[in-house]
């Protein structure tokens, strides 16, 4: 520590710290544009000049080390004198379009320019201009706005780790560009936004909307993934007019993903269904809320009658809240029912007794960035949790990490991967198998306990330089991705995965799927274990069974089974066969549209008050920001009404507060006992049969985000949906060449893809997005699937 | 020195000359310093083809291994690569002070009117491309340009003719 000096403040500062940080920590002002806390040090904009005693000339303090007894004076008239003439420079080219510029109120030049400003200027010459760049639908460009502070690149080149912005030319022609036309590719290239000091990189679907000072800012949550990044939801009169990072440095810093920023888009689309619906002889009819209500009591308690309480059965989308999931397993279990769940999109239920209790990342998310070693297992990181690629990508470039992954598909990574398998479906649990086989080596008491599982296996090189990396890494870590959950032996892969994190000293963890897995799993939104994790003494089915029609009545929560379910085809027949679906939705889905009765809209996001548990475990209340769309409620209050009018005790929450007190208190009391590891059945050879793999794209893991039209349009340039595979395999099907394929699975429509070859894709597999209107009606991932040339 | 046709569309792919080329220079640099090496690689890219097509610059940048922006920023900053086709002779001329003031005006107006070009253009045949650079280090004999490699000095409107005519008639 050193002791310094700013305007006759005495102030102490770590060793080799800049100056501006040292001011920033103690609440003193100097002006800046291209320092950022989070981006590395340009010095280029030269606006932080301060005087420092001694120093002939006044220096940057965003480049300058603090050093003990340096006396610093930020507003003595030399750094006041040199501020207002690099204000007056950074003015010569900066066109005073201030009235027409979607930045001005939120401007740093404009408040500098104020506050540090002169009021006239020397020059009179004629301003450059600066031709603006398409970059895609996200992010519009002024570039004559632009002052290069090159905040914009070094975001690309430290943070985002793809490069899309770069100085171009030189002198006075030097600018901001992409030199090659391109929309940004990066799925947290939003930030440049907030970045941006000056009006250059604004928000497109904001443009010409509103004014920063018309907007009221509200706390919140964003629901698509399950770090929980703390966002404000901007609004104005009532409706969402953007969503902007709040700054959490434990979870999110000061960054948001692009989906958390413009999932708002899908939550404003024109598909929002304003009151509630019910179907009457296969027409949709608008109903009010106790005509509909009653309609679904009625319905649900019709199957009851006939069929018994077993024939209910519930299904919530992974993005719910605390509340939602504790008031609606509250209300199926009252009715008699334990046939609830929230995972859709998985498959392998048989682990769920051994789990823990809920699924977690085993360590912290801001402990991502200091681990030296890690294995990626069945994650497409950077496209499931952004801002986690993030944290992995500092541990990769600023720790030297080394990052191994074992892949169904060959993703790219804005990191270097120090070892990498990529397998199609089933092989992947022998590589595991074999990278644990690799570690216990010396283990005895591992060895005896895996003897039957492991019997067989002869660890490759490739296995044994993962066991090897994993070992060396001081701080390791086996992180699950949310891909590998949909894993048809997901079990055997979680288990194999905790021998290697026990066998290597590293932590294991899963990034679950969907926004609040974990609030689902504490507040017993599951048909094994009550609220808090106690055991369900008659466990009801799981979403696998309830979705090959085993339940008469279905009650949807924010779920589109045809999109969000594993097996779109089982969902889709599941609901087709059940004699009455009740859904809670804010959209009319094509599958509730055929198959449902009643429709019950609800609140999205940004309208709705509730919990959400990240994949750390942390509590995170969002409140509503804006009232419901036009008759829509919040789930919560349409279940508790639900309850009411079944006559059941419990149901008199007057808010969402109460129903998280009650949650809170039941699972507080709570007894759940932690269980043991188990060992998993021993391996089956893989099937040489094709299998499919099935990834959510990233614009389309929940119902919110599939409608937020700018995120779909921003993934143009990427390949479009289609069967893809590699060459051999094209070659072994013997439909290389051909444009168009059939493809079918198993109790699954026949469709017609475009084939694209693609070198990511393993041998024997074939990659076809899931939860699109283009692959609706296809079955599951890494079952067999049958590719052939499209006649006619 | 004349620019030989090339598919912007298509994966460029660098000839083995260059890519030896390319290797020379890399082995002057430590390995996390490769990227030293671009100056080099796209004047060799240069010297094969002439010009510098977007996808030509995409090759060196996976060659060596840097993003395809920053292959652009060092493209685009100096004035001796071609970014677009030239013609068989290129002409530079310098514009910067000391020639300025010995009247570097006048000879790059002669040379527009001579050749029917602005700066920046190729003449019709396809004969020269007329650019103007920084300072090319020969202040003492200002003003100066220089033609392909070499260096005109002590220029007059009537010296320009004569040089214009031999680079002209030297088939």
């Amino acid at each position: 520590m050193v002791e310094i000096e700013i305007d006759g403040k005495k102030i102490q500062a770590e060793n080799g710290e800049m100056l501006i940080k040292a001011a920033d920590d103690n609440g003193i002002t100097i002006p800046r544009y291209c320092y950022h806390k989070k981006l590395s040090i340009a010095a280029n904009c030269r606006m932080c000049l301060v005087e420092v005693e001694k120093a002939p000339k006044p220096l940057p303090a965003c480049a300058t080390p603090v050093a003990d007894g340096m006396k610093v004076f930020t507003r003595s008239p030399s750094a006041l004198n040199a501020q207002r003439s690099v204000m007056e420079f950074l003015l010569i080219n900066h066109p005073l379009d201030c009235p027409i510029c979607d930045q001005g109120g939120q401007c740093e030049l404009q408040d500098l320019a104020v506050g540090f400003g002169g009021d006239r200027s020397l020059y009179d010459e004629g301003k450059r201009a600066v031709a603006n760049e398409n970059v895609g639908p996200l992010v519009e460009t002024r570039m004559t706005r632009c002052i290069h502070c090159s905040r914009c690149i070094r975001f690309g080149d430290e943070i985002a780790g793809l490069r899309e912005f770069g100085m171009v030319h030189r002198g006075e022609h030097a600018k901001v560009a992409t030199y090659v036309k391109h929309s940004l590719r990066s799925e947290v290239a939003g930030n440049i936004i907030d970045l941006c000091p000056v009006g250059a990189l604004t928000s497109k679907p904001f443009l010409y909307r509103g004014r920063a000072w018309e907007l009221d800012a509200h706390e919140a949550i964003a629901p698509h993934d399950c770090l929980g990044s703390n966002i404000y939801v901007h609004t104005r009169r009532n409706q969402v007019m953007r969503v902007v990072p709040r700054e959490n440095e434990s979870i999110n810093e000061t960054w948001l993903a692009d989906r958390d920023r413009f999932s708002y888009l899908g939550a404003n689309n024109d598909e929002r269904v304003g009151k509630p619906m019910i179907k009457r002889e296969g027409q949709w009819h608008e109903a009010t809320w106790i005509e509909a209500l009653e309609f679904a009591a009625n319905g649900l308690e019709g199957v009851r009658k006939q069929h018994g309480a077993e024939a209910l059965g519930a299904l919530a989308s992974a993005s719910c809240t605390v509340e939602e999931y504790f008031l609606l397993q509250q209300l199926m279990r009252s009715l008699g029912s334990h046939n609830i769940d929230h995972r859709l999109r998985e498959t392998d239920f048989s682990d769920q007794k051994h789990l823990p209790l809920f699924p977690s990342l085993g360590m912290q998310i801001e402990d991502l960035e200091n681990l030296n070693s890690f294995l990626l297992i069945g994650s497409n990181i950077q496209r499931e949790q952004p801002l986690a690629g993030v944290r992995l990508r500092k541990a990769v470039v600023k720790n030297q990490a080394k990052a191994m992954s074992v892949n169904f598909l060959d993703h790219t990574v804005n990191f270097p991967l120090s070892e990498k398998l990529v397998v199609a479906g089933d092989a992947l649990l022998f590589e595991l198998a074999g990278i644990v086989k690799a570690l216990i080596a010396d283990q005895k008491e591992l060895q005896d306990q895996t003897e039957q599982l492991l019997k067989s296996m002869q660890p490759t090189a490739e296995q044994q330089a993962i066991a090897d990396k994993l070992k060396q890494g001081e701080k390791s870590a086996i992180i699950l991705g949310a891909f590998v959950q949909q894993h048809p032996e997901a079990a055997t892969i979680r288990a194999l995965a905790q021998l290697i994190a026990q066998a290597s000293g590293s932590s294991c963890g899963v990034m679950s799927l969907g926004a609040n897995s974990a609030g689902a799993y504490v507040a017993g939104m599951l048909p094994h274990r009550l609220a808090g994790g106690a055991v369900a003494e008659k466990p009801g089915l799981d979403a696998g069974a309830m979705l090959t029609g085993a339940c008469r009545s279905l009650l949807l929560l924010n779920v589109e089974p045809a999109y969000d379910a594993a097996n779109s085809a089982l969902a889709e027949q599941a609901l087709a066969k059940a004699d009455f679906v009740v859904s809670l939705a804010p959209y009319l889905s094509n599958d509730v549209r055929e198959h449902g009765d009643v429709l019950l809209p609800i609140a999205t996001f940004a309208e709705n008050t509730g919990t959400y548990i990240n994949v750390e475990g942390v509590w995170q209340t969002s409140r509503a920001a804006i009232k419901p769309f036009q008759e829509c409620r919040p789930a919560w209050k349409v279940l508790r009404v639900l309850g009411n009018i079944f006559k059941l005790d419990g149901f008199e929450y007057v808010c969402a507060q109460d129903v998280l007190n009650k949650a809170q208190e039941v699972i507080d009391a709570a007894n759940f006992v932690e269980p043991q590891w188990f060992c998993p059945a021993p391996i089956a050879l893989p099937k040489a049969k094709t299998q499919r793999i099935a990834e959510w794209p990233i614009y389309s893991v929940d119902n919110v985000v599939r409608r937020a039209v700018a995120l779909q349009e921003s993934l143009h340039y990427e390949q479009p949906y289609g069967a893809r595979m590699n060459q051999a395999t094209a070659n072994k099907l013997s439909i290389a060449g051909d444009s168009e394929v059939m493809v079918e699975q198993a109790n699954a429509a026949s469709i017609c893809l475009p084939l694209k070859i693609d070198a990511t894709v393993p041998d024997n597999a074939v990659a076809i997005e899931a939860g699109i209107e283009a692959t609706r009606g296809l079955g599951g991932a890494f079952e067999n699937i049958t590719i052939t040339k499209r006649v006619g | 020195m004349a620019t030989e046709t090339v598919d912007t569309t298509a994966e460029f792919v660098l000839s083995e000359k260059v890519r030896k080329e390319i290797d020379h220079w890399l082995e002057k640099f430590p390995e996390e310093q490769r990227q030293s090496a671009v100056l080099a690689a796209l004047h060799a890219v240069q010297q094969d083809i002439g010009w510098l097509p977007e996808n030509a610059m995409d090759a060196v940048a996976d060659y060596i291994g840097m993003p395809h922006i920053a292959v652009y920023e060092v493209a685009t900053f100096y004035d001796m690569y071609n970014l677009k086709p030239i013609g068989k002779h290129k002409i530079t001329v310098c514009t910067n002070i000391s020639c300025m003031l010995c009247g570097s005006d006048k000879i790059v107006e002669h040379l527009q009117q001579r050749l029917d070009i602005k700066l920046g253009e190729t003449t019709s045949d396809g004969m020269f491309t007329l650019k103007e650079v920084e300072c090319l280090a020969a202040c003492k004999n200002a003003p100066m340009m220089q033609v392909d490699f070499d260096y005109h000095e002590n220029l007059t409107p009537e010296s320009l003719d004569q040089i214009i005519e031999k680079y002209r008639n030297d088939k």
